[in-house]
Parts: structure tokens; C-alpha cells; sequence
């Protein structure tokens, strides 16, 4: 029988983004990832789960090289992103970052205005010509961040001024303002109440029109309703990995099911 | 799988919601049997008992539904509890069918006492009802054991049920063309006979929800059928 069902959470290319190969991190003696290959989907929004110390930050953050800054981090294997190593000698991680935003888990809007919060990263990679094209980067990101009609009026106050759900999508308007292809999210609405949060979620399912976007999040039910693929880590190792929907309502390993229905692993 | 939630109030709310299924299970295998028994021993009190019965396995049905939707509003179930809480509601809207139908068994038996016998066919309906009994026996020890070869096996056997059925549509047929006042007769006990089939399928249904829930998919639709009835046609070239 054909199978006729199409549901909007759907994976819709196949195409991948970052594939991981081999990958290993260390934190000096402690093995915090363990072997883990994947590729992660362009125009798809990816969930990594599991418990606290499982490695899926560490593994989020070798992503955009944020690793890089702490001295006993070291990485093997090697993660690509449009094929291209981004370990690779030549790469600068300024530049990667660019095109690998990422959010974190408490808003951090710079001490600056709205408007600098937004202009800072398009002014240092030097993504706009005047300032008339400086602005229109600054509309559409905060467009873009759902944010723009609750800021319009006061782009010259400070960013740290805003309640904490309009700061969390302010730094997500700063990170879609370097127009990057791939966004890294660390437990964005952990800090946020439910209609901040909701924001945040139908924010992420419009996000994914344009990049690939990866959540860390421990909530279930927020991997559940945004994603379309999402992974579990375990102790270091990837255990599963594949279409959301088949994930919680059939996982492959008993681990994941422990997991996602709240049984002791 | 591990077998506890950290939440031990949420195993407690399944417990429950299983403990009630087992025990309306029960109450439909007690009055499939009954019901059929009443009509062989045309006996009005048995069947009265259960036709009275029924209004407690539909409390429980509604009872499960309410926990149901409690569970679902208050836990968020997923993976393997999701499936249980699905197959729940199931199983209970198609126990509560089967009772029913055991329940308009009854009725027609407190009708069919007030008219003479036809020869054979009370004992024969009894032991259709005791095939389906089996079945519902089986495939809710399938359920509770999680065994989905069992409710494989419970599934291919509707198709025994089916074949008795047949047997009787046309023994009834053949009494109705013999002797026109057995026509009444034999039109309820056609629809008795039709009913317990129809209860059969309803406990295919379970055995097949209960695949789903150990494995997460539904049984392709291979299953044999036994019941040829609505592509015949008994004795039409005779009238």
C-alpha cells in the first residue's frame, strides 16, 4: 500500500551537512567521546539527548572548534562540514565560527545596545558595506529572531535590559546575523518559561528553512517537537541515531528506551 | 529493558490501568461462555446475570479511558510506554464490544426459550463461543506476557472461528428452507452466530495490538480468511 502519510516534521533532504568520522575527545586522561561517526543533515533540525556527562555538549561544541580554548581538550578523527575538515591546518576558527552560530544555554547579550548586539559580528567579519546595509542585516536578523516588532522602538537600549526570553532570541538574532550556515544550540530554553520557550521552538522550526540546526536539550518533549532526527549519547558513544518520531515511539536500543521513558539506565 | 520508571508513581499508574484490563478481560471471557452456556441450558437467570453483567465492563472500559488520558496528560509517555497506553485503549474498546455482543446473546436467548429447539445448533454455537473464548484467553496472556508468537498463533486461528460459522450459516439456511417456522428461530441464531464471529475479529484485533506493542509495528494484513459467506450464494438457484 502506498503510504500516503506526510507529516511537516519530516526529514526533507537528504543531503548532509557535517559528517563526523571517527571521532574521539579526551579532557586529559577522562575519554569524553567515544568513536562517534554521523552525518547531520542540511535544512534539518538534529536533537542530541541523553544524560548530564554523556558528551553531547563536548560533542557540539568540536563542531564549531570551541574546544579549541581549553588547554587538556584534545580530538581525534575528523569532522567535516560541506566535506571540508574543519581541523585542517588552513581553517580559521574565527571564520568557522561564522558559519557555525551557536547559542547557549543562559542569554549573554553583549553590554552594548540592541543594535551593536546584533551589528558586532556582521562589523568584525565585515559583512556590510555601509550603514544603511548595516542596518537592513540588523532588521532582518532580529526579524528573523522574532524579536523585531518588541524591539523596533528602542534599538539604542541595552541588550542586557530585555526580560530573559527576548534576551535568548536576541542572541539568537546575533547568531543568525553572520549569516551562518549551521547553528549550534546548547540548551537554549532551559532558562526560559513555557511562552519563551514556545517562541524559541516555532523560532527553531523556522530557522530550519535555512540551516541545519542542532539542539542539546534535556527535554524530551522539546527533542520530540522540534527535531526531525535525534541522536543519543551514552557514556561517550553515540547509541542511536534516526528519524525522531521512530525514536520515541519505537528505539532500536534498550538503552534509548530507558532513557527516553524515564527507567534507570 | 529495565522494568522500573525512576518515577515509581508512574509504574504504579500502569499497574493500575493493567490490574483493570486483566480483570475486564475476565468479566468478557465470563460472559462469552455464560452467555452461550444460557442458551444451551435455556436458562433465563443465567442469561439475565449476564446481560446484567455488562454494565460493569463498561465501567471499566470507561475507567481505563480516563486513566488513559491521565497518564498521556500527566507523563508524556513515549517509546515502549506509549505503546502500552495505546494498546490499553485498544484492547479495552474491543473487550467491551465482545461484551456487548455476549450481552445481545443473552437477550436472544430469553426470546429463543419461548420458541422450540433447532436441532443441534445450541451446542454448536456453544462451542464457537468456547473457540473465541480461547482465543480472547490466549491473546490476553499474549498481552500480559508480552508474547508476540502467541498472539501470532491467536491471530491465524480466527480463521477456525470463521469456518464455524460458515458451517452454521448454512446448517441454519438449510433448517430455514426445510420448515418456514423455523424462521424465526434460525434468524436469531444467525445473528448469534454472526456476532461471535464478529467477536472473534475483535480479538484478533487484540492479538494484533499486542504485536504492536512488542514490536512496534502492526502485522501486515496476510491473515487468513475463513469467512466466504458474503461471496456465495446458498441455495439461490433453487428459489
Amino acid at each position: 500500500m502506498d503510504d500516503v502519510r506526510h507529516l511537516e516534521n519530516d526529514v526533507t533532504t537528504q543531503t548532509p551537512k557535517i559528517t563526523a568520522t571517527g571521532v574521539q575527545i579526551y579532557y586529559a586522561d577522562n575519554h569524553a567521546i567515544k568513536d562517534v561517526n554521523v552525518e547531520i543533515l542540511d535544512k534539518t533540525v538534529t536533537a542530541f539527548i541523553g544524560p548530564s556527562g554523556c558528551g553531547k555538549s563536548t560533542f557540539l561544541r568540536a563542531i564549531n572548534r570551541m574546544n579549541d580554548t581549553i588547554d587538556i581538550c584534545r580530538m581525534e578523527g575528523t569532522i567535516t562540514l560541506d566535506g571540508q575538515d574543519i581541523y585542517a591546518p588552513g581553517v580559521d576558527p574565527v571564520q568557522l565560527r561564522a558559519k557555525v552560530g551557536m547559542v547557549f544555554q543562559k542569554p549573554n547579550p553583549f553590554p552594548k545596545s540592541i543594535y551593536d548586539n546584533i551589528a558586532y559580528g556582521p562589523r568584525i567579519h565585515g559583512l556590510a558595506a555601509s550603514k544603511a546595509e548595516l542596518d537592513e542585516i540588523v532588521e532582518k536578523s532580529l526579524r528573523r529572531g522574532a524579536i523585531w516588532d518588541e524591539v523596533k522602538d528602542r534599538l539604542d537600549q541595552p541588550g542586557t535590559g530585555l526580560s530573559g526570553g527576548q534576551q535568548q532570541r536576541l542572541c539568537i538574532a546575533r547568531a543568525v546575523a553572520t549569516a551562518p550556515e549551521v547553528l549550534l544550540m546548547d540548551e537554549p530554553c532551559s532558562a526560559l518559561d513555557p511562552i519563551a520557550t514556545e517562541q524559541v521552538e516555532e523560532l527553531i522550526t523556522e530557522l530550519r528553512q535555512n540551516f541545519a540546526v542542532i539542539i542539546v536539550t534535556h527535554s524530551m518533549q522539546q527533542a520530540a517537537r522540534v527535531s526531525q532526527k535525534t541522536a543519543y549519547f551514552h557514556l561517550g558513544n553515540l547509541v542511536e541515531y534516526g528519524e525522531t518520531g521512530k525514536i520515541f515511539t519505537n528505539p532500536e536500543d534498550p538503552r534509548t528506551e530507558n532513557y527516553i521513558t524515564g527507567r534507570i539506565g | 529493558m529495565n522494568e522500573t520508571h525512576i518515577s515509581s508513581a508512574y509504574d504504579r499508574d500502569l499497574e493500575a490501568i493493567q490490574a483493570k484490563i486483566v480483570r475486564m478481560g475476565g468479566l468478557v471471557e465470563a460472559a462469552i461462555i455464560e452467555s452461550a452456556k444460557s442458551l444451551e441450558a435455556r436458562d433465563t437467570e443465567m442469561a439475565e446475570r449476564v446481560r446484567k453483567g455488562d454494565k460493569a465492563i463498561d465501567a471499566l472500559e470507561e475507567q481505563i479511558q480516563e486513566d488513559v488520558a491521565r497518564v498521556i496528560a500527566l507523563r508524556s509517555p513515549t517509546a515502549g510506554d506509549l505503546r502500552t497506553v495505546l494498546t490499553v485503549m485498544k484492547i479495552s474498546s474491543n473487550l467491551e464490544r465482545v461484551g456487548d455482543y455476549s450481552k445481545n446473546l443473552a437477550k436472544r436467548t430469553s426470546v429463543l426459550v419461548q420458541m422450540g429447539q433447532v436441532a443441534g445448533s445450541a451446542g454448536a454455537i456453544r462451542r464457537l463461543a468456547a473457540a473465541v473464548q480461547s482465543m480472547l484467553k490466549d491473546a490476553l496472556d499474549a498481552y500480559i506476557q508480552r508474547d508476540a508468537d502467541l498472539a501470532e498463533s491467536v491471530r491465524q486461528r480466527d480463521q477456525e472461528v470463521d469456518q464455524m460459522y460458515n458451517a452454521l450459516f448454512r446448517e441454519f439456511l438449510t433448517h430455514m428452507m426445510e420448515d418456514p417456522r423455523n424462521i424465526t428461530a434460525c434468524m436469531h441464531l444467525h445473528f448469534i452466530a454472526k456476532n461471535i464471529e464478529r467477536a472473534g475479529d475483535h480479538v484478533t484485533n487484540i492479538a494484533e495490538q499486542v504485536i504492536y506493542l512488542v514490536t512496534g509495528e502492526m502485522p501486515d494484513d496476510s491473515r487468513p480468511k475463513g469467512d466466504r459467506t458474503a461471496f456465495e450464494t446458498h441455495g439461490g438457484s433453487e428459489v
